[in-house]
């Protein structure tokens, strides 16, 4: 597939996926390879400090979009912030702010359960419509937490009967299972309990939220080490044999729990190689990019 | 480095970031103190039933399940005793909420609340609060002398130091507070701000929801003092010397930034880490610094094959280093804190067995098992 065709399959890809397993990494290299491919990209981070802008030298994100790279903006979207425009948005100008500032906002949040997830979700949903972007990458929080946010909308339905924020509630739900207009990626790296959670996740997501999930990323693969040699009086011999043994039966453990994947998981995979440097830069974002695109080329 | 002392507590409570193994750590330290003859109680708070199946349980709940004595001391050498149990927030805060009532009638005015139903298992820092109240309770009830917990997987997993004091604000606050009111009165008491703001609720997401909560808090009247007392006796225990705090992390870069992040808020608040595990280390198979591996590499232009098994070890080496860099920070904010560095392992922890491979790794003169070297990767 076409990396330009896979940016078209939703309008929205919610990037999920457990801590650690460098979530805001993939989401800024299919943000970058979509750049390339001339879409333009909105990320939206939702969980607070992600780090994506580190890679870009820029500051943390804030509500208001910012420009990160070529072809992509980023901003984030706190429930508070949602919440504010919301009442802007629906004639409640003179007292948004009031409501925000006096914490009313968690006397309602507490009331109504999944309120700050509708609220952000809500906003995606605006942004959605409203065609801001070709590709809206969503920076979601982390796997277990992704698919209360992704249902809360669903269990709103239930809680709450009448008024505006059922309707929000009926049009996200709407956006969530429509594969066309939105999907979820979920990024995992090749180890036994980010996997497990991964299918569960995945499973959770599929038949709770009835959403649509894209390919699985596997974040972090090693490369296959060679195999013995006999090095002669080598200074290092016994260190390197030593450490391509360890290497060799740390991707032996990997391979199996990428096989592994494939079975529990009928899902499209793409591997991403793990760079073993201190922090992702914007060249390791760009050399990912390049690799995404290959991978999604041979779906 | 070991971390022997823990096992002289009462209570040890393992902070870190999610994906470190912090339930795995708690349990590998409460098996630890029930081979020493303790009578130990690991709390989880994680639902996956991952820890069950290691203990060799099908499943957990909210009381203390006993791991039987042949499954953990095969030799029966020790004197312990070794429960485990998974937090349940919602029923651990109905029994709080039993317990205070004044009558089995306000009770259940309040169990059955849809709002109660809310706050009990989805407010921010209701299960941290639900943890620490779960601690104090297994303290108190003198069946264990040892209670290990692992908090929740979240950067505000430090709540609970403040859990108990968030409640309580909670129901300070000040729409709260008019909004317990009796029904009658607020309307014509609350002011117009007040006012403003149920009408602004009812408008955004219903009536019958502001009804729930004006219900709630009616119901919930004359309760406070109980709640404040809990709060500070949990408060107490915290604070106590024979609580410990184990920080747990793994080497990488964003890990070790929540460890620090939880490290400076322990020490803001005055409470002291008397021991940091370093989970998932990676091993050194030589002392060459890397950057003189590399450049051993780049001189092999007549052997690429050696380079790149060169270039192997060169960036095993640097992931060390790095872990080291890393870990440094830490070391340095925790002064003579001691560490104890497990290495990363070649399988998830399954099972008793290699449970008490880790435990190996933290503790002193435990006796060694056959097989334990063999665990590691």
């Amino acid at each position: 597939m076409e990396l330009a065709d896979f940016c078209s399959t939703s309008r929205v890809m919610v990037v999920a996926g457990k801590g650690g397993v460098g979530k805001t990494t993939v989401t800024a290299t299919i943000a970058v390879a979509a750049a390339r491919a001339g879409r333009n990209v909105l990320i939206v981070e939702v969980e607070g400090k992600s780090g994506l802008t580190a890679a870009f030298d820029l500051p943390t994100l804030r509500y208001d979009e910012i420009d990160l790279a070529e072809g992509i903006r980023a901003r984030s979207l706190t429930p508070d912030e949602a919440l504010i425009e919301y009442l802007v948005d629906h004639g409640m100008r003179r007292i948004s702010k009031r409501l925000a500032a006096s914490g009313a906002l968690d006397v309602v949040a507490t009331a109504v359960p999944g309120m700050r997830d509708i609220l952000v979700l809500g906003k995606i949903k605006q942004l959605e419509q409203r065609r801001e972007a070709d590709l809206i990458l969503v920076d979601a929080p982390a796997a277990g937490h992704a698919v209360t946010f992704l249902m809360s909308p669903a269990g709103l339905l239930d809680a709450v009967r009448v008024g505006p924020v059922r309707k929000q509630a009926q049009d996200v739900v709407e956006m969530l299972r429509d594969g066309a207009r939105c999907q979820v990626l979920l990024v995992t790296v090749p180890e036994e309990t980010p996997m497990n959670e991964l299918i569960d996740t995945a499973f959770a997501l599929e038949d709770r939220v009835g959403i649509q999930l894209g390919p699985v990323v596997v974040n972090a693969c090693a490369p296959e080490p060679p195999g013995p040699r006999d090095l002669g009086d080598e200074p290092e011999a016994a260190a390197i044999e030593a450490a391509l043994a360890w290497a060799r039966n740390r991707w032996s453990l990997q391979q199996a729990q990428i096989a592994r994947l494939a079975t529990r998981l009928p899902l499209p995979q793409i591997q991403l190689p793990n760079l073993a440097t201190a922090a992702i830069t914007r060249h390791d974002v760009d050399t990912l990019a390049a690799i995404f695109t290959t991978a999604v080329g041979s779906l | 480095m070991t971390v022997d002392q823990l096992l002289d507590r009462a209570v040890v409570i393992c902070c870190g970031t999610g994906g470190v193994g912090k339930t795995t750590t708690a349990a590998a330290i409460a098996l630890e103190a029930a081979r020493r003859g303790r009578r130990a109680c690991v709390v989880t708070i994680d639902p996956a039933k991952r820890l069950a199946n290691t203990l060799g349980l099908t499943e957990l709940s909210d009381t203390p399940t006993e791991i039987a004595r042949e499954r953990w001391d095969p030799a029966g050498e020790s004197s312990g005793l070794l429960f485990a149990l998974m937090l349940d927030t919602k029923s651990t805060f109905d029994r709080v909420i039993a317990r205070y009532a004044g009558d089995p009638e306000q009770a259940a005015r309040i169990l059955d609340n849809r709002f109660y139903r809310n706050i009990s298992g989805a407010i921010g820092g209701t299960q941290e609060y639900m943890a620490m109240e779960k601690l104090h309770e297994l303290h108190a009830d003198g069946n264990f002398d040892f209670v290990v917990i692992d908090t929740p997987p979240t950067r505000h997993a430090l709540d609970f130091v403040d859990a108990p004091a968030r409640l309580l604000r909670l129901l300070d606050n000040r729409v709260f507070r008019l909004l317990m009111m009796p029904t009658r009165a607020y309307l014509k008491v609350a002011s117009v701000a007040v006012q403003g703001f149920l009408r602004t609720v009812a408008r955004v997401v219903g009536r019958d929801v502001i009804d729930d909560v004006v219900a709630f808090f009616r119901a919930f009247e004359g309760m406070e003092a109980g709640f404040r007392e809990r709060a500070e006796s949990v408060q107490r225990l915290i604070a106590d010397p024979a609580t410990a705090f184990v920080l747990i992390t793994t080497p990488r870069r964003d890990a070790v930034d929540e460890a620090d992040y939880f490290a400076r808020r322990l020490i803001d608040h005055k409470l002291e880490i008397d021991a940091m595990i370093v989970n998932r280390v990676h091993p050194s198979f030589t002392e060459t610094p890397s950057a003189q591996l590399v450049e051993r590499a780049a001189t092999l232009a007549a052997d690429p094959d050696l380079a790149r098994r060169y270039l192997v070890l060169a960036e095993l080496q640097d992931t060390v280093e790095r872990e080291h860099a890393e870990l440094q920070r830490v070391v340095d904010r925790l002064g003579d804190t001691s560490v104890a560095m497990v290495p990363l392992l070649s399988s998830d922890v399954h099972d008793l067995p290699s449970l008490r491979a880790v435990g190996h790794e933290l503790f002193a003169d435990g006796p060694s098992e056959p097989g334990d070297a063999a665990r590691r990767a």
